[in-house]
Order: structure tokens, then sequence, then C-alpha cells
């Protein structure tokens, strides 16, 4: 299944935004989150992006105030998974010019739309940022 | 109304309960606005799981949206199709997405796939007609393609076999993007298309898994990305490390191992830890290949264990689990425990724990390390292994060598007994642990003569007692006691019991649970019996005799002719009595119950032609059961057989020892006959009183010749290597001839006697040092200096070994030039705590000392624990005589006796 979450939260803890791929009840999704933060939070930038966490192993970068912290299975490449988080922070800072954590919460809608095109089923589907933005900006000249 | 329903995203997201707001998002899915609808799906799809009453309301939508003309609209559904369809509702949907494959819209068409994939995630069966969809990888579009590799992927996972036809396209694919002939638009950071690369190498790599047709034809390309990755960028070792994956994975070709040994050597020099991490997984996938790969590594591997990172370490000693040798098995295993010990999550722990066991089952050197190590195991994550780790190693003490060594086996036994009496008083051991140490105090306790029985039974009564509320631990404390009892009776003792063990078993003969009750009458029973009788019912060291039960007690023909004969009604089988299915077979009650009680999905199954119980004969494999011999009564009782009664005196007639097909795990892999394909049939019961089940299912492959061999060539490579990490990759057996290999051989030699072994240690700590020199980047394992502060060990490899030597040897020195280096600031305190605990003989001069900082107070420490720090030691001559004159001034002692031992006496 590869991707099973995909978190952003900010460095008082905060979940900004939170995806899951496959259903956990909300008493779970909070004992996950609460764990897998204080364990990523804890670490420094010396150590390495990624964190063990029960059956998940998590990959976690860190911009300014916000963490990105994706829970993958085993057998995914984490590297890669790295990689994908920086594209995601790319494409929204092509959207948005220089994004930041205002505009995940004031936006929280868009963030998702771009979720959605980019994983679906847990997996990989689109990395080309102007496919990724062009429902997107459809949707807003619309409205 | 749409900043309100994002308002309740938010709510949920922050943990609280929402589900008031459910159905006003399901609402908004009907607006007209394509933001609005869309937002909605949105939300519906955060809200909601697939099981969700409120689904059925939004199917309709979703198929009316399907139909949209707006691809937009349509893209909105497929997403919320997704999330939200069930097996119950796929086919409600199933008919329109697949309509949509062919729409004219790319962004349709891979959301239309991606909906078939998650139905084939659901239930496979459901889409199984449309699978030849996902195999035209033709289409157009890239970002369409790519898609589809992800559920290819999965049935590839599934199946690769027929997939095999694609190998072709997938590497004509995978050069194309190679060499760059996907839009722009997919590159990222200079790489063509990276994330397809990466899915397609992982596909390659299930597909060439032992295939080595199928590999041929990729080498070429995986070859060429080895070239033209960019290894400055994350991305370029992303797909570096997939490319490792998939040449380790597929039929091995040497240039491409040798590429691929080259990446991860950068990996592992490199700085970023996160590359380290890749290294090592690398490394750990290749070494399954090319063992020798790992020679050239061994300093990174140290290092990465010993470094403060949690996840390299644990990805670390995943690269030592599979690179285990009977050469290296006692440093890993130690190290691991060592590890295990250190961390509290209980998840990681059991994985590692279990990881021990199996290490030490499969490389064991001597069956003493091995109950060593299982001892240790057991004391610090007793309750999270596998039982059947516990009846393993009761079965190795009962089965020594398997050899005809018998004194061997008894020091084994005695050993085991003996470390057991020693654990035994600790508090808050494990359930599974103290059943391994009752019972085998219970069978071999006494055997030696070393022990009497008042004394084991009046530890076993410790344990009944300190763990009142444990069942299964009394019970087995209480069988202990009938054995032990059982033996002296046989032979031809008197038998006083404890008063506290009287008390005992009459307090579990009104025990609620019934099987202590039995336990406690029974040994009531067995103790007013004479020598003779219990020798039969309790034989004394026969646990391993095992012994073979006549299920269908053919004995007792003769009595059943005799009362057919007197006019008694014969048996029927149960299949043929109708409407008495649960009352007189044991044997299938649970199957009945199954099938009386809940609803059958699967279809009937034919009834089953069963034996008549008393004709087949019993030599027929299936129908004989292997049973343990000293409690003949309840064993039967429990077992199938309990549908005939009168069994109590069948006992001595029908049974006999079978042996065969009984395999000797430990020593030489010797199975008494090549029948161990009937171990599947006969359940073996090993040993009094162990309830334990298929044992020797556990054990089949063992190669242990193999890999003894292994480990004198293992050891003749690894001479060569005078690295501290030749422990790891050599063998401990070679680290005599190379001193410099002494991460280990120092821990263990340096007994705290330090004044004993004072040559050995000053040898091993220098060289020591001289390795850490060596090996600058590399800190010292901390065993090394494992009696001291971690302080200590940071600063070592700084210091002259040569110096420390010198230190070492002149004993008169060795306490006070030890304290001298570097003493920080924390450790003087330290000092200071340990001075102030300390009787001082009167002395209250410690003001008045005479020289600059803490160096006098230091000295205070006895000698033996100030050795630790050697690694401090730098033995300058004049400030040593100084601070010796200080030290002696406050022992009122004259200068002019050095005697080093008089002050270790008035120090104590």
């Amino acid at each position: 299944m590869g991707i099973r979450f995909i978190l952003m939260v900010n460095k008082q803890g905060q979940t900004r935004l939170a995806q899951y791929y496959e259903y956990l009840t909300l008493e779970e999704r909070r004992a996950l989150e609460g764990e897998i933060v204080r364990k990523c939070l804890a670490r420094n930038e010396q150590q390495c992006s990624f964190v063990e966490h029960r059956t998940y192993k998590i990959v976690y970068r860190r911009y300014a105030s916000l963490f990105f912290l994706v829970g993958v299975d085993n057998g995914e490449n984490e590297l890669a998974i790295l990689e994908f988080i920086h594209l995601l922070v790319e494409t929204m800072d092509r959207h948005f010019g220089n994004v930041c954590e205002l505009d995940i919460m004031f936006h929280l809608e868009k963030a998702h739309f771009m979720l959605e095109e980019m994983v679906m089923n847990g997996c990989i589907v689109e990395t080309s940022k102007a496919n990724i933005l062009t429902p997107i900006q459809l949707m807003d000249k619309a409205s | 109304m749409k900043e309100f329903i994002i308002r309740l995203v938010y709510v949920e997201m922050l943990g609280h309960d929402a589900s008031f707001g459910y159905i006003h998002a399901v609402k908004m899915t009907h607006d007209d606005s394509l933001l609005l609808k869309r937002t909605g799906y949105l939300a519906v799809t955060l809200f909601l799981n697939e099981d969700h009453d409120l689904i059925i309301l939004i199917v309709n939508t979703i198929q009316k949206d399907l139909k949209s003309d707006n691809y937009l609209v349509v893209c909105a559904a497929l997403n919320a199709v997704c999330k939200l369809i069930n097996e119950e509702t796929i086919p409600a949907v199933l008919p329109q997405v697949v309509e949509l494959l062919g729409h004219s819209k790319e962004a349709v068409r891979k959301k239309a796939i991606m909906a078939l994939h998650r139905f084939y995630q659901r239930s496979p069966s459901s889409v199984m007609h449309l699978v030849s969809n996902f195999r035209k990888l033709c289409d157009n579009d890239p970002g369409v393609m790519g898609a589809t590799l992800c559920p290819l992927f999965d049935l590839i996972a599934v199946d690769a076999n027929s997939y095999k036809d694609l190998v072709i396209s997938f590497v004509s694919i995978l050069k194309q993007v190679a060499e760059r002939r996907l839009p722009k638009t997919y590159d990222y950071h200079q790489m063509p298309a990276p994330f397809i690369q990466i899915r397609l190498l992982k596909i390659l790599a299930l597909l060439g898994s032992g295939d080595r047709q199928a590999s041929e034809n990729m080498y070429t390309v995986v070859g060429d990305i080895f070239r033209k990755c960019d290894s400055t960028s994350n991305i370029g070792n992303a797909v570096l490390y997939e490319c490792i994956c998939c040449v380790s994975s597929i039929y091995p070709n040497p240039k491409l191992l040798e590429a691929a040994a080259d990446v991860i050597s950068r990996f592992l020099k490199s700085d970023s830890h996160n590359l380290k991490y890749m290294g090592i997984d690398a490394l750990s996938r290749l070494i399954k290949i090319s063992p020798e790969i790992a020679e050239q590594h061994q300093l990174a591997v140290i290092d990465c264990l010993e470094d403060p990172d949690d996840t390299l370490k644990r990805k670390t000693f995943e690269l030592l689990y599979r690179m285990t040798k009977s050469s290296n098995v006692e440093v890993i295993v130690d190290r691991m425990i060592d590890y295990m010990i250190s961390i509290n999550d209980n998840h990681y722990k059991t994985e590692i724990a279990s990881r021990c066991v199996e290490l030490a089952e499969q490389f064991a050197p001597s069956n003493h390390w091995f109950i060593q190590t299982m001892n240790k195991v057991f004391e610090h994550a007793g309750d999270l292994v596998n039982s059947k780790v516990a009846h393993n190693l009761m079965r190795l003490i009962a089965e020594g060598f398997g050899e005809d060594d018998d004194t061997a086996d008894c020091q084994l036994r005695s050993s085991a007994v003996e470390s057991y009496l020693r654990i035994i008083g600790e508090p808050k051991l494990p359930s599974a642990f103290l059943q391994v140490i009752c019972w085998v105090l219970g069978e071999y306790g006494t055997a030696g003569g070393k022990y009497s029985a008042s004394y084991i039974t009046g530890k076993l009564c410790d344990v009944a007692e300190a763990h009142s509320s444990n069942d299964t631990v009394k019970a087995y404390a209480v069988t202990a006691l009938m054995k032990v009892y059982a033996f002296e009776i046989a032979a031809g003792r008197k038998v006083d019991m404890l008063p506290e063990c009287q008390s005992l078993i009459e307090e579990l003969s009104a025990s609620h649970s019934t099987d202590l009750q039995q336990r406690a009458y029974e040994l009531q029973a067995v103790v007013t019996l004479d020598a003779h009788a219990v020798e039969i019912i309790m034989p004394s060291d026969a646990s391993c005799e095992d012994i073979e039960v006549d299920k269908n007690l053919s004995f007792l023909d003769s009595y059943v002719e005799r009362s057919l004969e007197q006019g008694a009604q014969p048996y029927i089988p149960e299949n043929e009595r109708s409407g008495m299915i649960n009352i007189c077979n044991f044997r299938s009650q649970d199957q009945h119950d199954t099938s009386t009680h809940t609803l059958r999905f699967e279809a009937y199954e034919l009834p089953k032609t069963s034996a008549p119980p008393r004709i087949s004969p019993v030599s027929l494999a299936p129908s004989t059961e292997l049973v343990p011999v000293p409690e003949p009564s309840y064993p039967v009782e429990t077992h199938h057989v309990a549908s005939v009664p009168s069994v109590s005196d069948t006992g001595s007639t029908e049974l006999r020892l079978r042996l065969d097909g009984v395999q000797k795990k430990w020593g030489r892999p010797t199975y008494s006959s090549p029948a161990s394909s009937s171990s599947d049939s006969t359940s073996l019961k090993a040993v009094n009183g162990v309830t334990q089940s298929d044992v020797s299912s556990t054990s089949t492959s063992r190669t242990r010749d193999s890999s003894y061999d292994s480990r004198s060539a293992q050891g003749e490579i690894s001479s060569e290597k005078k690295k501290l990490a030749a422990s790891l990759f050599g063998g401990p057996s070679k680290t005599e001839k190379r001193p410099s290999s002494t991460s280990h051989k120092v821990a263990r030699s340096t007994s705290p006697a330090v004044e004993k072994s004072q040559g050995p240690k000053a040898v091993a700590s220098s060289t020591t040092g001289v390795v850490s020199e060596k090996a600058a980047p590399l800190q010292p394992p901390p065993d090394l200096l494992d009696l001291g502060e971690p302080t200590v060990t940071s600063s070592a490899p700084s210091v002259d070994p040569f110096k420390q030597l010198e230190g070492l040897l002149d004993p008169t020195q060795a306490t006070s030039a030890a304290n001298y280096g570097a003493v920080d600031n924390t450790k003087a305190a330290d000092i200071m705590s340990v001075y102030s605990e300390f009787p001082t003989s009167g002395q209250s001069s410690v003001i008045a000392n005479p020289l600059p900082t803490n160096a006098g107070d230091a000295n205070l420490i006895p000698g033996l624990s100030t050795t630790n720090k050697t690694g401090h030691a730098k033995g300058p001559n004049p400030r040593d005589a100084l601070e010796k004159d200080a030290l002696v001034r406050q022992m009122g002692v004259t200068p002019m006796s050095q005697n080093p031992n008089l002050f270790r006496d008035l120090l104590g």
C-alpha cells in the first residue's frame, strides 16, 4: 500500500493537516499522532529523518516551524518519500507563493486537493506540478 | 457553508468528535458549485469510513456525478470512489468506472485506473475480469502510465509469473524515462521522472527475482541508471538505492554488484545519517548475495552501531541479524541483549528478543552459552517471547547433547540448576521463565546430589507463595515438588515434607483451580506410595522418552468381546448416530461447536469417513499419539481417547518407546530415522508435565555442519583484519591471535579485581588505544571500558597508549596517575560524592590539601574503582609525586612508606 498517512504538524505539536489512507478511529488517530509527534520532535538535525514506530516507518522533514510526517510501509524507499515531501512543498510553494503554516491553515481544502491529486490509495500517482495544479486553478477560476 | 465544513474538518483533526455535522458534508456534495461539491466530497472522505451508515446516501450522488460532462466533477467523484466504496457497493459504480477508462481527459483515466486499483484492494474477485485493462501500458499520457504501475505492482507482487511477458515493455519504458523522453514537467531536481523510475525498478525487482532470463533483459538499463544517476542529490540517491534493491533481488550480475557495492560504500562514508541508513539497509540486502562486501565496511557498520541515533542503530541490528554466523553469534547476540535491556518500547523489544532466540537456536556454539543467553532473554523480556521458546529451552536441558556423553549432560544440567537457584530469589521474574525454572528444578534439582531435597523444595515453595496469583507458575511448582519427592522416595530415602510445603499443598487442594487441586492431590497420593510404585509412576530423568499411546485401545478388544457376549449394546460411532453430536466424542467437539452455532459461508464439506475406533491397527501413523510417561492418568483423559472408558490400567501394557522421527536438535543433526515427515501427523509430547505440542515441527532444517565449516573459513579471511570490528565480522575464536580486536575480550577479561589482572588489562587497554587511534572516526564501544562513566570513553582516543601502559604497570602509580587526566567538573562532583561517603579514618584535612583543584579528592577513590579511568592516565611524574605527597600527608603516613596496600587498607 505504500503511504499510510500524511501529517503536517507545527513545532508545538498541533496538527495542521492529516490525511489517512487507511481507516483509524478518532481515538487511534489521536494516540498515534501524539506518539509519533513526540518521537519526531525530539530528534535533532543530525539524526536521520526516519523513525520506526510499531509497524510504520515514519519519514519526516522540517520546514521552518512545520513538520511533514509521512507514515509508510516497510517496503517503501525512505529517501524517495523524503523527496516526495519536498515535491509537495514545492508544489504548494508554486500555488501559494512561498508557502507557510498560515497558508495551509487557511486553505486547508486546497492543500488536501493537492494531496488528492498526488497520492491515491497510498500510492504516488502524479508528480508533475502542472498536472497537480491545473484542476485547482480551474476551480478557482470557476468560482 | 464551506467555511463551516472546513471548521468541522479542523475539529476532527484536532481529535474531537464532529459527527453531528457529517450530514451537512453529505448534503454539500449535492451542491451545484464545483468548489463546494469538491469540498463536500473532501469532507466526506475525511469524516467517513467505507462502512459508515451515511455512505448509502452518497452512492447515488457519486453515480450521478460520474456521468457529468464536467471532467472536474467526475474527478471529484472518482476521488470519493477511491475512499468510500466498499465491497458491497462496488457493483453500483463499477460499470461507470470502467467506462471512464476510455475518457478523453487523462486525469479522468488516471483516477479511473486508481479506482479500479482500490476495488482490487478491497475485493480482488470483483475486478478480476478487468485485470487486462491494467496491462495496457501504452497510454499516451505518462501520468496515466505512471498510475497504472501502482496496480500492476500489486498484481505482480501476488503472482509474478503471469506477467513475465511484460518485462520487455517495462524495460523499454524505464529506458525511455532514463533517456528523458518524458515531458519536462515530470523532472524533479534534474532527474527525469524519478518516482516512475523507482516504481519501475521495484516492479523489475519482483519480476527478475530468481529468473535468469528476465534478469538478463534488465542488466543494461539498470547499469545505465547506475551510471547516469546524480549522486549529489537526494533523489538521485533514492533512485540509486532502488537500483541496489533491484540488483540484489534479480539474478546476480557481477558488474552490477560491483556498481552496487561502490554506491553502498559511498552511502556509508557519507556524513548524512540518512544516507548511512540507506547504506546499511542496502548492505543488508546485498549481503545475501555477496557476503564479502561487508568486510570493507566493518568500521562504518560499527560506527552506526554505536551511533546515538536509535533508528540507525536498529537498522544496523537488522544488518547484523542477517549476517550472523556461528563465528560471530556470541558477539552479536550479546550486543542485541544489551540493547534489548536498554529499551522500553515493547513492540521492538519483542522483535529483538525473538531475533536473539532465533539466532541463538540456530548458531549456538555451546549448550552452556545457549542456556545463559536464554536466561538473559527470559529475565528481561520473558513475557514478550513466544512460549515455545521456553519449551525449547526445557527440551534442550532435558536432551542434553543428544549423544551418549552422560557426564557432559550432567554438567549442563547442574550448571542450569545452579544458575536458576541463583536467579530464583530475584523479584519480578516473568512467568514463562519461572515455569522453566520450576521445571528444571523439579527434574534435575536433586539429580547431582549437590542440593538436598529440602533445599530445593523450600525454594519451590517460595516461588509458589511469591506468585500466588499466577496459577500456571503454581502448577509448575507443585509438579516440580511432586517430582522431587518422588525421586527421593524412589531412591529409598525417607521423605519429610517441610511445614511450609505441607501448608501450601493443603491450601492448593482447596484451590479454585481444578488443575491445581488435582496436582495437589496427586502429590499427596504419590508421597504415600512405596518406592517401587513411585519409580514406575515417576521414572527419574525420563523426560525425553516419548511414549506411544494406543489411541484405539485395541488391548480392550477382548474385554469388549466379552461384554458383547454378555449382551451389552455394541458401540455405534458418533457419525452414525444422529442428533447426539456433541455428547460422546470430545475429538470433534470443537468442529461441531462452530458448525452448529455460527453461520457458515463456505460450502459444506463431504462427510468424513472416520475409522471405527476399535479396528484400525496400532501401527498406522496418523492414529498414533505420543504422550508423556509419568502421568498416565490425565494426559489420557485430556486427550482424544476420552470416549472409551477404563483406561487407568492401560499405562504399562501398551506403552513403548518410540524414538524414530524424533530429531535431535542439539549436537549433530542426527535423525534416528528418515521418518521426519511423519512429524506432522504425530504430535510429540515431550517431558513430564510440560504441555507442549508440535515440538518436532519447530526444528526441521538446521544445518549445523555447514555453519561449522563456514566458521573456519571465515576465520581465515578475517585474520588479516587488525581492526576492532573484527570480532563482529571475523569471530571470537580468532581474538586470541589478534589482541587488537578486543572489543569484547577486554570487557570480559577486566574483572573488578584489577590488582590481580593488571598485566593483561594493561595490554588490553593499550591495544584498544592503538586501535582507536587508527580508526579515527570510530568511537570505542562502551564495552571497552564499560566499568566507568560514559564521559571516559569519549576522550580515550587522545591518550597515548604507552603512557597509559606505564601508568598501569606501576602499581604505585596506578591509583594516583589514573585520576589525573582531563577530570572535568562533572566528574569532580562525582568524586566528591564518593569521597563524602567514605570513612576517612579521622583525617579532616581535605581543605588543607596543597594541591590545586580536586586532585587530592580524586586520590581518595579506592584503587579498585579508579583504574576504570585509565583512559586518562598520563603519568606526569612530577605532578604524580606531588600528589602522592599530598595524599600521604592526608593519611597521616610518612612519605617514605609508599605502600599502596596500606592505602587500600585504610580506605577500605
